[in-house]
């Protein structure tokens, strides 16, 4: 039982597939785990019992029938309640649409299933995706497998925390300010924001449109790779859905080196906030890419500096437009409709009901920032500093070939610590912002644990847009050296649930 | 950069559809007024002769064919309607009574 939840999800399709498992044996043992420590981790808002039996039976039955099976067949997998899924709750993790059952599935939903990928259940998450905590989410915190007091990241804390505790071998997050990467930093996990358009968000509850990306979230860089070609793709249904291959993500992962590349390393990613421990084993990374044969740039993007303050202008301006749609008419929550009060007023209530503190702040702030009289300073100033971003990032990619910086500035922080103060709070994601504003792609994978605190730190390295295999290419040499120096996942270091 | 107060962040919650509670407002008030504080540094770039961007892609139109295709029933689209009567969204009254 134990051995199988710990199969990276390359093996464990390879021994379903040569019938040495079958896949309902696979996902028994994965609702063994989460009926076992869950309770405690609360990594799951919904556990889909038997729609993953039916899945796995299905999988099971295609290869005794002689049928082709995907490369990720009977492979359990952990859903970001983000996503609809038809027949299955989706609450997005706020109360406004506690109990809604899609009528549809969304794209990546789709492709998942069409891939054979049994998908065992819908994950935590920040409310709306939110937070960098997963303290937001109206269903309680997550907590992290390796201190279960301290966060697992947000928002896409329960992903990411499925995979750390083994309750799931793969995992599905969004990243729209760094709530892919970030999760995955402070778990010991891998995690990638492909280039923005590459995966659909047809069926992804929108936050804020020009800057949500899903992503494939894993143990191991090519389990990564494996999902990320699994979900990635056009699609007619998002008109922001680029129409182009998909990069060759998982050859890239297969043949990982950094032999003869230009790495980047930006002065801004440095600096007053960033914990010792964080640094140092960020500083040791950059030695081991020189000894692994890379040269290192060193480069200055100054407008990095205001990218967190144009973050938390647009994405609000974008949340306070999408979450318009939550209006109590035509599904989720609907209070104090007592036959007296107008459509209008009903909308008010449900709403102050319905959200969290978060996203009501956030709404707010949007409506201030998109408000006549304060437009040209705030949204539209922000809008110019994402030019100069996305020019710093052309600028920087003319002398390297990847970028890479710690993927947040501190470990994992007690569950509390910053609740009530967001300026703290949002600096998590300081290092994970500048990539979705100007749509390129990232990747968190481990690199080690700060010494102070002996938890887990996230090295991210950012690739220019639509080339997601540099990701995969240099992110599976520095794993593959990691390993042999560590001598084993990383993960095993985490203290048993 | 002028701060916000709690007769604004009112106002900006009736035009948000929020009835946020008296103790929200206080709230939320002061951590707005920081919150806009620390990023209102974004109008420094405000003078200079910089393009903004809304979006990673160059985005176009896209249009597809005018075909009837296959959708939701209009069982499945009321699925999850708070109310509903003879295959509509019932909603409370939007007129009032004069």
């Amino acid at each position: 039982m134990t051995d199988i939840i710990k199969l990276t999800a390359a093996e464990t399709a390879e021994k379903i597939a040569s019938g040495e498992l079958t896949a309902v044996e696979v996902t028994e043992a994965h609702l063994a785990r989460i009926e076992a420590v869950d309770e405690k981790v609360h990594a799951f808002l919904h556990v889909d019992r038997e729609g993953a039996l039916a899945q796995a039976g299905a999988v099971d039955a295609k290869r005794a029938a002689g049928e082709k099976l995907g490369p990720l067949a009977g492979v359990p997998l952990a859903l970001k309640d983000i996503f609809t899924t038809e027949g299955v709750p989706t609450t997005v993790g706020s109360k406004i649409l506690e109990g809604w059952i899609p009528p549809y599935d969304a794209t990546v939903t789709k492709r998942l299933k069409a891939a054979d990928v049994v998908i065992l259940g819908k994950t935590n998450m920040d409310e709306f995706a939110m937070g960098s905590s997963t303290e937001n989410s109206a269903y309680g915190p997550t907590g992290n497998p390796w201190d279960l007091t301290r966060i697992p990241g947000g928002s896409g804390g329960g992903s990411s925390a499925a995979l750390a505790s083994h309750q799931a071998t793969l995992a599905i997050g969004t990243d729209t300010g760094g709530s892919i990467r970030q999760p995955a930093a402070v778990t010991g996990t891998v995690g990638v924001k492909p280039t923005y358009g590459a995966v659909s968000r047809y069926g992804m509850v929108a936050f804020s449109s020009s800057l949500d990306q899903g992503g494939p979230c894993a143990r191991t860089v090519l389990d990564a790779a494996l999902l990320h070609e699994v979900i990635a793709g056009h699609d007619v249904l998002d008109s922001t859905s680029i129409d182009a291959p998909v990069p060759p993500v998982v050859e890239a992962a297969r043949n990982g080196t950094v032999r003869g590349m230009r790495v980047g390393v930006v002065k801004q990613f440095r600096g007053e906030g960033y914990q010792a421990g964080v640094v140092q084993r960020f500083d040791e990374s950059v030695e081991l890419l020189k000894e692994l044969g890379a040269e290192v740039v060193e480069l200055d993007c100054p407008s990095f500096d205001l990218a967190l303050s144009a973050y938390y202008l647009i994405a609000p301006s974008e949340c306070s437009s999408n979450l318009a749609r939550f209006d109590a008419m035509r599904y989720g929550l609907r209070v104090g409709d007592d036959g007296t009060r107008s459509a209008e007023d009903v909308t008010a209530i449900t709403r102050e009901e319905g959200f969290g503190d978060e996203v009501k702040r956030r709404v707010i702030l949007g409506t201030y920032a998109l408000s006549s009289g304060y437009y040209d300073a705030y949204y539209g100033s922000a809008q110019k500093v994402r030019t100069l971003i996305t020019r710093d990032f052309e600028k920087a990619f003319e002398q390297v070939d990847v970028i890479v910086s710690p993927t947040t500035p501190t470990t994992a922080f007690p569950i509390g610590e910053r609740a009530d103060d967001p300026m703290a709070m949002y600096l998590a994601d300081l290092c994970t912002i500048p990539t979705n504003m100007a749509g390129n792609a990232a990747m968190s994978l481990p690199c080690g644990l700060a010494p102070e605190d002996g938890l887990p730190v996230g090295l991210q390295i950012i690739a220019p847009a639509m080339k997601d295999d540099r990701l995969y290419k240099v992110g599976a040499a520095v794993e593959a050296a990691y390993l042999e120096r560590w001598g084993h996942p990383l993960l095993e270091e985490a203290p048993s649930l | 950069m002028p701060g916000i107060t709690r007769e604004e962040v009112a106002h900006l919650a009736r035009l948000a559809r929020l009835e946020l509670k008296a103790e929200e407002l206080d709230h939320f008030a002061g951590q707005l007024d920081d919150i806009i504080g620390a990023v209102a540094r974004v109008s420094e770039v405000a003078d200079q002769d910089v393009p903004p961007t809304s979006h990673p892609l160059p985005l176009t139109n896209v249009m597809r064919a005018d075909e009837v295709r296959p959708s939701l029933t209009p069982e499945q689209a009321l699925s999850g309607a708070p109310a509903q009567e003879r295959q509509r969204f019932k909603v409370p009254q939007i007129l009032g009574e004069d």
